[in-house]
């Protein structure tokens, strides 16, 4: 997938003046919220299941070389075929391999962010082959030619009414006078499209929630099913994954989804999961006759023995992004890239490199609540601050936020000159203002005035009217 | 006759109630005093760090770490009529030294000593009567850093329940930020307005006249779009309220001719 990480500000201008896009995201960003504080009221032991949550993973982080191996080794015991990619190149270049070795033409696909983040469907179709998403939210997006704006919810930012529209455009094949209206009739339309498909395809290719180490299964969570039909009818079945996603035991897994389905859609469970181990073996009925797992590091490797580390706990369930007040105001596609919100601030220049996103840990008012909602304790503020620290060192933060700071921390570290200037600074605004008690506009506070009057400052300063007070005070 | 030393309490008044609101500044004084503190303001306090320490510029944070630990070091408690100054000293602190056992230590000592003021009042003190009184229909806009560093939430709520005449009601969407965020209100200023319009709002639906909070950056932001749609809510910090000296300055971003 194609960055534009270091256009984020003009993007969320334009986001916040988009009304399409804000009228999806109002209908989007209370839904989840809810329906995820519900589950969690429900489930009284919900927060000593993601204590456990996060356990299982620092552990799996820790022996990360181990649990990998073994999952090849017992994925290969089941007839599976595991692959090792360092670079999103490679993994295409893998992926096409495996496609053409079959002779494929038409590949139907499950979601994958990882999918997403190596940008494999560009790679694919310049390679000549057909891909069609399968998922209803990447359907969409696949149709309208955009990127996922949401990692659970492809779509989110997109109004029933501009489904409707899209499927008009493009379903011409059935005969209507109109666009549909009702979201059944969307869904059932796109069954009766992609039927066909899924019916046709000579691979399918999804991407894992889990993989399990003791097992070799991959583990697959859908709400629509069409992860199932991607991975069993085809004769071929590709699952692209990042090396993190890997957990010790099937126990591990059931714990993990307890609080994935639970922080992401307020699920106790999703419709489907799906544990996929090998490919068809001799008394199966059906399922694929070869199965390949591409394992992608792309960076994740080097944040091991890091700060960073924590952030692969991520289990991906997006609450973060759903309790973000600033993704809750421009969406997914302002932040550039395929991973959003607080964990893609991180994510991103962490991948990408922070010269490609500078703005991503900036644009954070470091208020905490995705800390707060994070199942496996990502302390993601602390990371974007982390981050914002290596901008400052490395100097990719401008001269512009440079200077002011710089000129502020001189004065904060003489505390004699520093009060010198606010008995200055108090006593020339504070007196300009005094009679309204705020500016409406300041020359050196746009930034400030254009949505807010500024309250003005007080004409004497605490420490300037303590100073008398301990005066005429002799006890 | 006392029958125990008075506590000496070293009062971080924090930059921006120095600056704008010395009224809550000495509200906080006055509620330490009710309780028979000994309050000092050391003159060599500026600001916590915060400006450099969410910049990413740890050098300066450190340095003016080291300034406020050594300044408040010698109290028997240090009080901060700010959550997110407080947050700074108490969990911060600790994690930017880091590399340095010896100030580290030192950043431990003081942070286990410093408390945010209305913590401070209730857990510490045992104070539960505020004894002021306050006509009106408040709402209280928890900060994020006071809720979600130290747990700020019952404190103010519990004092502010004895305060007579004050009817306090709660705000729908009391997690969200308002959007002041430090320096975010200025690099983002149109995600900042988005945030704060939303957190206006909600003030307004409360039918609230009034709107209180513990951290002045969210009352100042919260003030001016309140004050930029022209809205006659009133913006007190907790402190001015519980020390009954809300009469003693107009409220914030209003003046004698502000409407």
């Amino acid at each position: 997938m194609n960055t534009t990480a270091h256009g984020f500000k003009e993007r969320s201008v334009k986001a916040l003046q988009n009304t399409t896009l804000q009228e999806a995201l109002a209908r989007a960003y209370g839904g989840f919220v809810h329906k995820r504080q519900a589950a969690i009221d429900a489930l009284p032991e919900f927060d000593a299941l993601c204590e456990q949550a996060r356990r299982i993973k620092d552990h799996a982080l820790d022996h990360l070389d181990h649990y990998l191996e073994g999952f090849e080794a017992a994925l290969t015991a089941e007839g599976g075929k595991v692959h090792w990619a360092r670079t999103p190149e490679e993994a295409c270049q893998q992926v096409v391999a495996i496609c053409r070795a079959h002779q494929a033409r038409r590949i139907t696909k499950g979601k994958s962010m990882v999918g997403e983040e190596i940008a494999l469907n560009e790679a694919l179709e310049a390679n000549g082959f057909e891909v069609v998403e399968t998922d209803l939210g990447e359907y969409i997006i696949q149709l309208a030619k955009e990127p996922p704006s949401h990692i659970i919810a492809p779509a989110v930012h997109k109004t029933r009414g501009e489904i409707a529209q899209l499927f008009h455009t493009f379903h011409q094949r059935i005969e209507r006078s109109q666009p549909l209206a009702e979201v059944p009739d969307i869904v059932e339309e796109s069954r009766q499209v992609l039927r066909s498909v899924f019916l046709s395809a000579d691979v399918g290719i999804t991407g894992a929630n889990f993989l399990v180490a003791e097992t070799g299964s991959v583990v697959l969570v859908t709400n629509e099913g069409n992860g199932d039909l991607v991975s069993t009818l085809p004769p071929v079945h590709i699952v692209v994954s990042s090396i993190e996603k890997v957990v010790p035991t099937l126990e591990d897994v059931t714990t993990l989804l307890r609080v994935l389905g639970r922080s992401a859609t307020g699920q106790a469970m999703t419709a489907y999961t799906s544990l996929l181990t090998g490919p068809r073996r001799a008394d199966d009925r059906d399922g694929p006759s070869a199965m390949h797992v591409v394992l992608v590091d792309n960076g994740r490797s080097a944040m091991l023995g890091t700060a960073f580390r924590d952030m692969l706990r991520c289990i991906r369930c997006g609450a973060c992004l759903n309790h973000c007040p600033v993704y809750g105001a421009i969406g997914g596609h302002a932040y550039g890239w395929v991973y959003p919100g607080p964990m893609g601030a991180i994510l991103t220049p962490r991948i990408l490199g922070l010269r490609a996103a500078p703005d991503l840990p900036q644009a954070c008012t470091l208020n905490g609540r995705c800390q707060d909602v994070c199942p496996v304790h990502i302390p993601l503020p602390a990371l974007l601050r982390k981050l914002r620290m290596e901008a400052f060192t490395q100097r990719i933060t401008p001269p512009r936020a440079r200077f002011p700071l710089a000129l502020w921390a001189l004065l904060a570290k003489h505390p004699r000159l520093y009060h010198g200037v606010m008995t200055l600074a108090a006593g020339l605004l504070g007196r300009l203002g005094q009679r309204r008690g705020r500016f409406r506009t300041l020359p050196f506070a746009r930034g400030w005035t254009e949505g807010r009057a500024l309250p003005t400052p007080a004409v004497q300063t605490f420490q300037s009217c303590w100073k008398h007070r301990r005066r005429s005070d002799p006890s | 006759m006392k029958v125990r030393p008075q506590r000496v309490v070293g009062l971080l008044v924090t930059c921006l109630i120095d600056l704008f609101r010395p009224n809550a500044g000495f509200a906080a004084v006055k509620l330490l005093e009710q309780a028979g503190c000994d309050v000092v303001v050391p003159r060599a306090q500026t600001c916590c760090g915060q400006p450099a320490y969410n910049s990413g510029d740890a050098r300066s944070a450190q340095a003016i770490a080291r300034q406020v630990i050594t300044t408040f070091e010698a109290f028997d408690d240090i009080v901060i009529p700010s959550g997110s100054c407080a947050g700074m000293v108490k969990i911060h602190y600790p994690r930017l030294f880091a590399q340095d056992a010896q100030w580290q230590q030192r950043a431990l000592a003081l942070a286990e000593r410093t408390h945010e003021l209305t913590r401070f009042l209730t857990e510490v003190l045992g104070i539960s009567e505020s004894g002021a009184t306050y006509r009106g229909t408040a709402t209280y806009h928890d900060s994020c850093s006071g809720l979600r560093e130290l747990g700020i939430h019952a404190q103010p709520r519990q004092l502010l329940a004895s305060v007579t005449g004050l009817h306090l009601k709660e705000l729908r969407d009391w997690e969200s930020c308002c959007g002041f965020g430090g320096a975010f209100c200025v690099k983002y200023p149109e995600l900042s307005v988005r945030m704060v319009s939303d957190k206006v709002a909600s003030i307004q639906k409360t039918g609230a006249d009034t709107l209180l909070g513990g951290d002045l950056g969210c009352l100042l932001n919260i003030a001016g779009r309140l004050k930029r749609q022209g809205s006659g809510i009133k913006v007190y910090h907790v402190a001015e309220i519980l020390a009954e000296m809300a009469g003693h300055a107009p409220p914030i971003g209003e003046g004698p001719n502000s409407q």
